[in-house]
Protein backbone atom coordinates (compact mmCIF):
# COMPACT_ATOMS: atom_id res chain seq x y z
CA UNK A 1 0.00 0.00 0.00
CA UNK A 2 2.84 2.38 0.91
CA UNK A 3 4.39 1.68 -2.49
CA UNK A 4 1.92 4.06 -4.03
CA UNK A 5 3.29 7.62 -4.00
CA UNK A 6 -0.23 8.99 -3.73
CA UNK A 7 -0.99 6.98 -0.63
CA UNK A 8 2.26 8.14 0.93
CA UNK A 9 1.46 11.74 0.05
CA UNK A 10 -2.02 11.47 1.54
CA UNK A 11 -0.67 9.92 4.75
CA UNK A 12 2.02 12.58 5.01
CA UNK A 13 -0.54 15.35 4.57
CA UNK A 14 -2.84 13.86 7.21
CA UNK A 15 0.06 13.37 9.63
CA UNK A 16 1.07 17.01 9.35
CA UNK A 17 -2.54 18.16 9.71
CA UNK A 18 -2.99 16.13 12.89
CA UNK A 19 0.10 17.71 14.48
CA UNK A 20 -0.38 21.26 13.25
CA UNK A 21 -4.06 21.84 14.06
CA UNK A 22 -4.13 21.44 17.88
CA UNK A 23 -0.85 23.33 18.22
CA UNK A 24 -2.24 25.93 15.84
CA UNK A 25 -5.03 26.63 18.33
CA UNK A 26 -2.43 27.76 20.86
CA UNK A 27 -0.71 29.82 18.17
CA UNK A 28 -4.04 31.62 17.64
CA UNK A 29 -5.01 31.92 21.32
CA UNK A 30 -1.61 33.24 22.33
CA UNK A 31 -1.15 35.41 19.24
CA UNK A 32 1.97 33.59 18.12
CA UNK A 33 1.25 33.73 14.38
CA UNK A 34 4.25 35.94 13.67
CA UNK A 35 6.39 33.93 16.09
CA UNK A 36 5.56 30.72 14.25
CA UNK A 37 6.42 32.42 10.95
CA UNK A 38 9.81 33.48 12.31
CA UNK A 39 10.46 29.94 13.49
CA UNK A 40 9.44 28.28 10.26
CA UNK A 41 11.38 30.69 8.05
CA UNK A 42 14.51 29.73 9.94
CA UNK A 43 13.98 26.22 8.59
CA UNK A 44 15.70 27.13 5.31
CA UNK A 45 18.88 27.81 7.27
CA UNK A 46 18.36 24.37 8.81
CA UNK A 47 18.14 22.90 5.32
CA UNK A 48 21.45 24.53 4.37
CA UNK A 49 23.05 23.22 7.54
CA UNK A 50 21.80 19.67 6.98
CA UNK A 51 23.05 19.64 3.39
CA UNK A 52 26.43 21.14 4.31
CA UNK A 53 27.03 18.68 7.16
CA UNK A 54 25.25 15.73 5.50
CA UNK A 55 22.85 15.47 8.41
CA UNK A 56 19.32 14.12 8.15
CA UNK A 57 17.16 17.02 6.99
CA UNK A 58 14.70 16.83 9.90
CA UNK A 59 17.53 17.03 12.42
CA UNK A 60 19.12 20.17 10.98
CA UNK A 61 15.75 21.87 10.59
CA UNK A 62 14.69 20.93 14.11
CA UNK A 63 17.92 22.22 15.65
CA UNK A 64 17.95 25.54 13.79
CA UNK A 65 14.22 26.16 14.37
CA UNK A 66 14.59 25.45 18.05
CA UNK A 67 17.54 27.82 18.36
CA UNK A 68 15.73 30.53 16.39
CA UNK A 69 12.56 30.18 18.48
CA UNK A 70 14.44 30.21 21.79
CA UNK A 71 16.44 33.26 20.70
CA UNK A 72 13.32 35.17 19.76
CA UNK A 73 11.59 34.13 23.00
CA UNK A 74 14.57 35.26 25.08
CA UNK A 75 14.95 38.57 23.26
CA UNK A 76 11.25 39.43 23.26
CA UNK A 77 11.12 38.95 27.01
CA UNK A 78 13.35 41.98 27.43
CA UNK A 79 12.32 44.28 24.63
CA UNK A 80 9.05 46.10 24.18
CA UNK A 81 8.92 45.95 20.41
CA UNK A 82 8.28 42.23 19.99
CA UNK A 83 6.44 42.78 16.75
CA UNK A 84 9.42 44.54 15.17
CA UNK A 85 11.83 41.96 16.53
CA UNK A 86 9.78 39.14 15.01
CA UNK A 87 9.66 40.98 11.71
CA UNK A 88 13.44 41.29 11.70
CA UNK A 89 14.06 37.67 12.67
CA UNK A 90 11.44 36.13 10.36
CA UNK A 91 12.80 37.78 7.24
CA UNK A 92 16.48 37.68 8.16
CA UNK A 93 16.27 33.98 8.94
CA UNK A 94 14.77 33.36 5.52
CA UNK A 95 17.33 35.56 3.75
CA UNK A 96 20.30 34.08 5.59
CA UNK A 97 19.01 30.60 4.82
CA UNK A 98 18.62 31.35 1.10
CA UNK A 99 22.13 32.82 0.91
CA UNK A 100 23.57 29.88 2.83
CA UNK A 101 21.94 27.38 0.49
CA UNK A 102 23.33 29.24 -2.54
CA UNK A 103 26.87 28.85 -1.13
CA UNK A 104 26.61 25.07 -1.01
CA UNK A 105 29.06 23.81 -3.64
CA UNK A 106 28.29 20.15 -4.08
CA UNK A 107 24.65 20.07 -5.04
CA UNK A 108 22.30 22.15 -7.04
CA UNK A 109 19.54 22.40 -4.50
CA UNK A 110 15.92 22.54 -5.57
CA UNK A 111 14.98 25.41 -3.29
CA UNK A 112 11.39 25.41 -4.42
CA UNK A 113 10.75 22.07 -2.75
CA UNK A 114 11.88 23.43 0.62
CA UNK A 115 10.03 26.71 0.26
CA UNK A 116 6.73 25.26 -0.94
CA UNK A 117 7.00 21.56 -0.13
CA UNK A 118 7.31 18.49 -2.30
CA UNK A 119 4.76 16.09 -0.95
CA UNK A 120 4.73 13.77 -3.95
CA UNK A 121 8.38 12.89 -3.29
CA UNK A 122 7.72 11.64 0.25
CA UNK A 123 9.51 8.33 0.85
CA UNK A 124 8.67 5.58 3.34
CA UNK A 125 11.46 6.92 5.53
CA UNK A 126 10.07 10.47 5.32
CA UNK A 127 6.65 9.14 6.19
CA UNK A 128 8.05 7.47 9.28
CA UNK A 129 9.70 10.74 10.34
CA UNK A 130 6.51 12.71 9.71
CA UNK A 131 4.28 10.37 11.71
CA UNK A 132 6.86 9.97 14.45
CA UNK A 133 7.24 13.72 14.81
CA UNK A 134 3.49 14.27 14.60
CA UNK A 135 2.85 11.68 17.31
CA UNK A 136 5.42 13.40 19.51
CA UNK A 137 3.78 16.81 19.00
CA UNK A 138 0.29 15.48 19.74
CA UNK A 139 1.55 13.63 22.83
CA UNK A 140 3.28 16.78 24.07
CA UNK A 141 0.22 18.98 23.57
CA UNK A 142 -2.19 16.45 25.12
CA UNK A 143 0.11 15.88 28.09
CA UNK A 144 0.48 19.60 28.86
CA UNK A 145 -3.03 20.59 27.72
CA UNK A 146 -4.44 21.93 31.00
CA UNK A 147 -1.22 23.64 32.00
CA UNK A 148 -0.89 25.24 28.56
CA UNK A 149 -4.47 26.49 28.69
CA UNK A 150 -4.08 27.94 32.17
CA UNK A 151 -0.85 29.67 31.20
CA UNK A 152 -2.62 31.10 28.16
CA UNK A 153 -5.07 32.85 30.50
CA UNK A 154 -2.29 34.65 32.35
CA UNK A 155 1.07 33.94 33.97
CA UNK A 156 -0.12 34.97 37.46
CA UNK A 157 -3.06 32.59 37.29
CA UNK A 158 -0.66 29.81 36.32
CA UNK A 159 1.86 30.64 39.03
CA UNK A 160 -0.86 30.69 41.68
CA UNK A 161 -1.87 27.18 40.58
CA UNK A 162 1.71 25.98 41.01
CA UNK A 163 2.53 25.93 37.29
CA UNK A 164 5.58 27.41 35.57
CA UNK A 165 4.64 29.52 32.55
CA UNK A 166 8.23 29.57 31.28
CA UNK A 167 8.26 25.77 31.15
CA UNK A 168 4.96 25.67 29.28
CA UNK A 169 6.27 28.24 26.80
CA UNK A 170 9.24 25.97 26.23
CA UNK A 171 6.89 23.05 25.57
CA UNK A 172 5.07 25.13 22.94
CA UNK A 173 8.35 26.24 21.37
CA UNK A 174 9.59 22.66 21.10
CA UNK A 175 6.30 21.49 19.65
CA UNK A 176 6.45 24.33 17.14
CA UNK A 177 9.98 23.43 16.03
CA UNK A 178 8.90 19.79 15.68
CA UNK A 179 5.93 20.75 13.53
CA UNK A 180 8.17 22.82 11.26
CA UNK A 181 10.59 19.91 10.88
CA UNK A 182 7.70 17.59 10.10
CA UNK A 183 5.81 19.91 7.77
CA UNK A 184 8.62 21.38 5.65
CA UNK A 185 8.43 18.59 3.10
CA UNK A 186 4.64 18.75 2.90
CA UNK A 187 3.83 22.47 2.66
CA UNK A 188 7.29 24.07 2.72
CA UNK A 189 8.84 26.58 5.07
CA UNK A 190 6.87 29.54 3.77
CA UNK A 191 3.41 28.08 4.31
CA UNK A 192 3.73 26.19 7.59
CA UNK A 193 2.38 29.21 9.45
CA UNK A 194 -0.76 29.04 7.35
CA UNK A 195 -1.31 25.40 8.23
CA UNK A 196 -1.08 26.29 11.92
CA UNK A 197 -3.31 29.34 11.97
CA UNK A 198 -5.99 28.86 9.31
CA UNK A 199 -7.68 25.62 10.48
CA UNK A 200 -7.80 26.92 14.07
CA UNK A 201 -9.27 30.24 12.94
CA UNK A 202 -11.82 28.43 10.76
CA UNK A 203 -12.91 26.27 13.70
CA UNK A 204 -13.42 29.19 16.09
CA UNK A 205 -16.99 30.26 15.25
CA UNK A 206 -18.36 26.78 15.92
CA UNK A 207 -16.52 25.93 19.14
CA UNK A 208 -17.71 26.41 22.71
CA UNK A 209 -14.73 24.88 24.49
CA UNK A 210 -10.98 24.78 23.78
CA UNK A 211 -11.16 21.02 23.27
CA UNK A 212 -14.00 21.41 20.80
CA UNK A 213 -12.02 23.97 18.84
CA UNK A 214 -8.92 21.76 18.70
CA UNK A 215 -10.97 18.77 17.53
CA UNK A 216 -12.77 20.78 14.86
CA UNK A 217 -9.53 22.42 13.72
CA UNK A 218 -7.98 18.98 13.33
CA UNK A 219 -10.91 17.82 11.23
CA UNK A 220 -10.72 20.89 9.00
CA UNK A 221 -6.93 20.55 8.65
CA UNK A 222 -7.29 16.93 7.50
CA UNK A 223 -10.01 17.99 5.09
CA UNK A 224 -7.79 20.76 3.70
CA UNK A 225 -4.80 18.39 3.43
CA UNK A 226 -6.68 15.75 1.46
CA UNK A 227 -8.70 18.29 -0.52
CA UNK A 228 -5.53 20.19 -1.46
CA UNK A 229 -3.74 16.99 -2.46
CA UNK A 230 -6.50 15.84 -4.77
CA UNK A 231 -7.09 19.34 -6.06
CA UNK A 232 -3.44 19.62 -7.00
CA UNK A 233 -3.55 16.30 -8.86
CA UNK A 234 -6.59 17.47 -10.76
CA UNK A 235 -5.19 20.85 -11.73
CA UNK A 236 -1.46 20.04 -11.69
CA UNK A 237 -0.95 22.84 -9.15
CA UNK A 238 1.80 22.62 -6.46
CA UNK A 239 0.44 20.61 -3.55
CA UNK A 240 1.54 22.70 -0.55
CA UNK A 241 -0.05 25.91 -1.78
CA UNK A 242 -3.13 23.95 -2.89
CA UNK A 243 -3.58 22.63 0.67
CA UNK A 244 -3.37 26.16 2.05
CA UNK A 245 -5.84 27.38 -0.60
CA UNK A 246 -8.39 24.80 0.49
CA UNK A 247 -7.81 25.75 4.14
CA UNK A 248 -8.35 29.42 3.26
CA UNK A 249 -11.57 28.49 1.45
CA UNK A 250 -12.79 26.59 4.52
CA UNK A 251 -11.95 29.63 6.63
CA UNK A 252 -13.95 31.94 4.37
CA UNK A 253 -16.93 29.58 4.46
CA UNK A 254 -16.68 29.30 8.24
CA UNK A 255 -16.67 33.08 8.65
CA UNK A 256 -19.72 33.38 6.42
CA UNK A 257 -21.56 30.60 8.22
CA UNK A 258 -20.53 32.06 11.56
CA UNK A 259 -21.93 35.43 10.58
CA UNK A 260 -25.23 33.93 9.51
CA UNK A 261 -25.46 32.00 12.75
CA UNK A 262 -24.87 35.26 14.62
CA UNK A 263 -21.67 34.02 16.16
CA UNK A 264 -18.50 35.94 16.78
CA UNK A 265 -15.56 34.71 14.78
CA UNK B 1 -0.46 34.06 65.87
CA UNK B 2 1.21 30.93 64.48
CA UNK B 3 3.85 31.13 61.77
CA UNK B 4 2.86 33.28 58.81
CA UNK B 5 1.46 31.82 55.59
CA UNK B 6 3.73 34.03 53.56
CA UNK B 7 6.61 36.18 54.65
CA UNK B 8 8.67 38.63 52.63
CA UNK B 9 11.92 40.05 53.98
CA UNK B 10 13.70 43.02 52.42
CA UNK B 11 11.86 42.43 49.16
CA UNK B 12 12.91 44.56 46.17
CA UNK B 13 11.63 44.19 42.62
CA UNK B 14 12.98 45.99 39.56
CA UNK B 15 11.80 46.36 35.98
CA UNK B 16 14.70 47.20 33.74
CA UNK B 17 16.43 49.93 35.71
CA UNK B 18 13.38 51.17 37.60
CA UNK B 19 12.66 50.04 41.12
CA UNK B 20 9.04 49.03 41.63
CA UNK B 21 9.41 47.86 45.22
CA UNK B 22 12.21 48.48 47.65
CA UNK B 23 12.94 46.83 50.96
CA UNK B 24 9.43 45.61 51.75
CA UNK B 25 8.86 43.48 54.84
CA UNK B 26 5.53 41.76 54.75
CA UNK B 27 3.73 38.83 56.29
CA UNK B 28 0.22 37.51 56.55
CA UNK B 29 -1.10 35.03 59.09
CA UNK B 30 -3.82 32.41 59.00
CA UNK B 31 -7.32 33.88 58.67
CA UNK B 32 -6.13 37.48 58.46
CA UNK B 33 -7.58 40.06 56.06
CA UNK B 34 -4.89 42.47 54.90
CA UNK B 35 -5.40 45.29 52.43
CA UNK B 36 -2.61 46.93 50.49
CA UNK B 37 -3.51 50.43 49.36
CA UNK B 38 -1.49 52.84 47.30
CA UNK B 39 -1.74 55.18 44.34
CA UNK B 40 -1.28 53.97 40.76
CA UNK B 41 2.25 52.79 40.11
CA UNK B 42 2.97 52.29 43.80
CA UNK B 43 3.91 48.63 43.35
CA UNK B 44 0.71 47.06 44.73
CA UNK B 45 0.24 44.61 41.88
CA UNK B 46 3.98 43.95 41.78
CA UNK B 47 3.86 42.89 45.41
CA UNK B 48 0.99 40.53 44.65
CA UNK B 49 2.79 39.08 41.64
CA UNK B 50 5.93 38.56 43.72
CA UNK B 51 3.85 36.71 46.31
CA UNK B 52 2.24 34.56 43.62
CA UNK B 53 5.71 33.83 42.28
CA UNK B 54 5.46 35.37 38.83
CA UNK B 55 7.81 38.23 39.68
CA UNK B 56 11.34 37.46 40.74
CA UNK B 57 12.76 39.44 43.66
CA UNK B 58 15.77 41.57 42.80
CA UNK B 59 16.74 41.42 46.44
CA UNK B 60 15.29 39.89 49.57
CA UNK B 61 13.27 36.71 49.71
CA UNK B 62 9.79 35.34 50.08
CA UNK B 63 9.02 32.24 52.10
CA UNK B 64 5.78 30.32 51.90
CA UNK B 65 4.39 27.99 54.51
CA UNK B 66 4.90 24.41 53.23
CA UNK B 67 1.95 23.16 51.17
CA UNK B 68 0.37 26.60 51.01
CA UNK B 69 -2.62 26.71 48.67
CA UNK B 70 -3.20 30.01 46.88
CA UNK B 71 -6.45 31.26 45.39
CA UNK B 72 -5.72 34.08 42.98
CA UNK B 73 -8.32 36.52 41.67
CA UNK B 74 -6.67 38.61 38.96
CA UNK B 75 -7.72 42.12 38.06
CA UNK B 76 -8.86 40.90 34.68
CA UNK B 77 -8.46 37.92 32.46
CA UNK B 78 -6.31 38.21 29.34
CA UNK B 79 -8.65 35.99 27.39
CA UNK B 80 -8.25 36.31 23.64
CA UNK B 81 -11.55 36.45 21.73
CA UNK B 82 -10.35 33.50 19.67
CA UNK B 83 -10.41 31.26 22.75
CA UNK B 84 -13.79 29.65 23.34
CA UNK B 85 -14.25 28.89 27.03
CA UNK B 86 -17.34 28.13 29.06
CA UNK B 87 -17.50 29.09 32.72
CA UNK B 88 -17.72 25.40 33.61
CA UNK B 89 -14.55 24.57 31.68
CA UNK B 90 -12.72 27.57 33.12
CA UNK B 91 -13.45 26.40 36.65
CA UNK B 92 -11.75 23.10 35.82
CA UNK B 93 -8.43 24.76 34.90
CA UNK B 94 -5.84 23.56 35.56
CA UNK B 95 -7.35 20.75 37.63
CA UNK B 96 -10.63 19.16 36.61
CA UNK B 97 -13.42 19.51 39.14
CA UNK B 98 -16.64 17.60 39.66
CA UNK B 99 -19.82 19.25 38.43
CA UNK B 100 -21.11 19.39 42.01
CA UNK B 101 -18.00 21.17 43.32
CA UNK B 102 -18.08 23.66 40.43
CA UNK B 103 -21.76 24.39 41.05
CA UNK B 104 -21.17 24.86 44.77
CA UNK B 105 -18.34 27.29 44.13
CA UNK B 106 -20.51 29.30 41.72
CA UNK B 107 -23.27 29.45 44.32
CA UNK B 108 -20.88 30.60 47.02
CA UNK B 109 -19.58 33.29 44.69
CA UNK B 110 -23.15 34.39 43.99
CA UNK B 111 -23.46 33.39 40.33
CA UNK B 112 -25.27 30.02 40.34
CA UNK B 113 -26.76 30.09 36.83
CA UNK B 114 -23.96 30.88 34.44
CA UNK B 115 -21.92 27.72 34.12
CA UNK B 116 -22.74 27.26 30.42
CA UNK B 117 -22.00 30.87 29.47
CA UNK B 118 -18.86 31.92 27.59
CA UNK B 119 -16.29 33.59 29.85
CA UNK B 120 -15.58 36.28 27.23
CA UNK B 121 -19.27 37.29 27.24
CA UNK B 122 -19.59 37.93 30.98
CA UNK B 123 -20.11 41.36 32.52
CA UNK B 124 -17.39 42.77 34.77
CA UNK B 125 -19.26 41.80 37.93
CA UNK B 126 -20.05 38.29 36.71
CA UNK B 127 -16.44 37.70 35.65
CA UNK B 128 -15.19 38.88 39.05
CA UNK B 129 -17.45 36.33 40.76
CA UNK B 130 -16.47 33.54 38.40
CA UNK B 131 -12.81 34.30 39.11
CA UNK B 132 -13.63 34.16 42.80
CA UNK B 133 -15.44 30.83 42.36
CA UNK B 134 -12.42 29.39 40.58
CA UNK B 135 -10.11 30.62 43.35
CA UNK B 136 -12.37 28.99 45.96
CA UNK B 137 -12.21 25.63 44.20
CA UNK B 138 -8.52 25.44 45.11
CA UNK B 139 -9.64 25.45 48.79
CA UNK B 140 -7.09 28.18 49.40
CA UNK B 141 -5.30 28.98 52.65
CA UNK B 142 -4.73 32.42 51.21
CA UNK B 143 -6.98 34.29 48.83
CA UNK B 144 -5.26 37.00 46.74
CA UNK B 145 -7.42 39.72 45.20
CA UNK B 146 -5.88 42.15 42.72
CA UNK B 147 -8.09 45.24 42.36
CA UNK B 148 -10.95 42.80 42.42
CA UNK B 149 -13.61 45.49 42.28
CA UNK B 150 -12.06 47.72 39.62
CA UNK B 151 -14.95 47.09 37.22
CA UNK B 152 -17.75 47.38 39.79
CA UNK B 153 -19.77 50.35 40.99
CA UNK B 154 -19.59 51.22 44.69
CA UNK B 155 -22.58 49.19 45.88
CA UNK B 156 -21.33 46.26 43.79
CA UNK B 157 -17.87 46.58 45.31
CA UNK B 158 -19.31 46.77 48.83
CA UNK B 159 -21.35 43.63 48.21
CA UNK B 160 -18.27 41.87 46.83
CA UNK B 161 -16.22 42.70 49.93
CA UNK B 162 -19.03 41.57 52.25
CA UNK B 163 -18.94 38.28 50.41
CA UNK B 164 -15.19 38.06 50.98
CA UNK B 165 -15.69 38.63 54.70
CA UNK B 166 -18.36 35.94 54.82
CA UNK B 167 -16.05 33.53 52.99
CA UNK B 168 -13.28 34.21 55.47
CA UNK B 169 -15.71 33.48 58.29
CA UNK B 170 -16.86 30.23 56.63
CA UNK B 171 -13.56 28.83 55.41
CA UNK B 172 -11.00 30.53 57.65
CA UNK B 173 -8.82 31.45 54.69
CA UNK B 174 -6.61 34.51 54.89
CA UNK B 175 -7.25 37.30 52.40
CA UNK B 176 -4.77 39.68 50.83
CA UNK B 177 -6.37 42.45 48.81
CA UNK B 178 -4.81 45.11 46.69
CA UNK B 179 -6.90 48.16 45.99
CA UNK B 180 -7.16 51.86 45.52
CA UNK B 181 -10.85 51.56 46.40
CA UNK B 182 -10.18 52.90 49.87
CA UNK B 183 -13.56 53.64 51.37
CA UNK B 184 -14.93 50.19 50.78
CA UNK B 185 -11.87 48.11 51.41
CA UNK B 186 -10.42 49.42 54.61
CA UNK B 187 -13.40 48.71 56.79
CA UNK B 188 -13.19 45.00 56.07
CA UNK B 189 -9.50 44.71 56.93
CA UNK B 190 -7.71 43.57 60.05
CA UNK B 191 -4.63 45.37 58.84
CA UNK B 192 -3.89 47.95 56.17
CA UNK B 193 -0.56 48.46 54.45
CA UNK B 194 -0.03 51.74 52.71
CA UNK B 195 2.39 51.28 49.82
CA UNK B 196 4.24 53.72 47.61
CA UNK B 197 7.27 51.84 46.31
CA UNK B 198 8.03 51.07 49.94
CA UNK B 199 5.80 50.60 52.97
CA UNK B 200 4.73 54.08 54.13
CA UNK B 201 2.67 53.00 57.08
CA UNK B 202 0.91 49.95 58.37
CA UNK B 203 -1.64 49.05 61.03
CA UNK B 204 -5.34 48.77 61.75
CA UNK B 205 -7.58 50.81 59.43
CA UNK B 206 -7.93 53.50 62.15
CA UNK B 207 -4.22 53.81 62.70
CA UNK B 208 -3.46 54.06 59.00
CA UNK B 209 -6.24 56.56 58.39
CA UNK B 210 -4.67 58.82 61.03
CA UNK B 211 -1.11 58.39 59.80
CA UNK B 212 0.49 61.49 58.23
CA UNK B 213 2.01 59.46 55.38
CA UNK B 214 -1.35 58.08 54.46
CA UNK B 215 -2.96 61.50 54.47
CA UNK B 216 -0.21 62.89 52.33
CA UNK B 217 -0.83 60.18 49.74
CA UNK B 218 -4.59 60.15 49.77
CA UNK B 219 -5.61 63.52 51.14
CA UNK B 220 -7.74 64.33 54.14
CA UNK B 221 -11.10 63.74 52.54
CA UNK B 222 -11.24 60.02 53.10
CA UNK B 223 -10.91 60.18 56.83
CA UNK B 224 -14.49 61.11 57.60
CA UNK B 225 -15.78 58.52 55.20
CA UNK B 226 -13.71 55.87 56.87
CA UNK B 227 -15.00 56.76 60.26
CA UNK B 228 -18.54 56.52 58.95
CA UNK B 229 -18.01 53.25 57.23
CA UNK B 230 -16.08 51.39 59.90
CA UNK B 231 -17.99 48.52 61.42
CA UNK B 232 -17.18 45.63 63.73
CA UNK B 233 -16.13 42.29 62.27
CA UNK B 234 -16.24 40.15 65.30
CA UNK B 235 -19.10 41.66 67.22
CA UNK B 236 -22.54 42.41 65.90
CA UNK B 237 -23.18 43.13 62.23
CA UNK B 238 -25.20 45.87 60.70
CA UNK B 239 -28.12 44.58 58.72
CA UNK B 240 -27.30 44.66 55.01
CA UNK B 241 -29.89 47.26 54.02
CA UNK B 242 -28.63 49.70 56.58
CA UNK B 243 -25.07 49.05 55.54
CA UNK B 244 -25.86 49.73 51.94
CA UNK B 245 -27.48 53.01 52.80
CA UNK B 246 -24.43 54.22 54.70
CA UNK B 247 -22.40 53.33 51.75
CA UNK B 248 -24.12 55.77 49.43
CA UNK B 249 -23.64 58.49 51.98
CA UNK B 250 -19.95 57.68 52.00
CA UNK B 251 -19.62 58.03 48.29
CA UNK B 252 -21.15 61.46 48.42
CA UNK B 253 -19.17 62.62 51.44
CA UNK B 254 -15.91 61.49 49.90
CA UNK B 255 -16.65 62.78 46.42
Amino acid sequence: MLDDFLTRAALAAVGVALAAAPLGCFVVWRRLAYFSDATSHAAILGVALSLALSLPLALGVLAVCLIAALTVAALSGRSQATDTLLGVVAHSALAVGLVAVSFLPQVRVDLQSYLFGDILAVSRYDLGMIWGGAALVVALVVWRWSALLTTTLGPELAHAAGLHPARERLVLTMALALVVAVAIQVVGALLIGALLVIPAAAARPFARTPEGMAALATGLAVLAALGGLYGSLWTDAPTGPAIVCVAALLYALSRLAGRFAGNRG
Amino acid sequence: MSRPLIEAKGLSVRYGGATALSDVDFSIGRGEIVTVVGPNGSGKSTLLRAIVGSERPFAGRITRAPGLRLGYVPQRLAIDPTLPLTVRRFLGLPRRTSAAAAQEALERAGVPDISTRQVAGLSGGQLQRVLLARALLAEPDLLLLDEATAGLDQPGAAAFYRRIEDLRAETGCAVLMVSHDLHVVMSASDRVICLNGHICCEGTPEVVAEAPDYRRLFGEGTQGALALYRHEHRGHRHDPGHHHHHHHDDARAAG
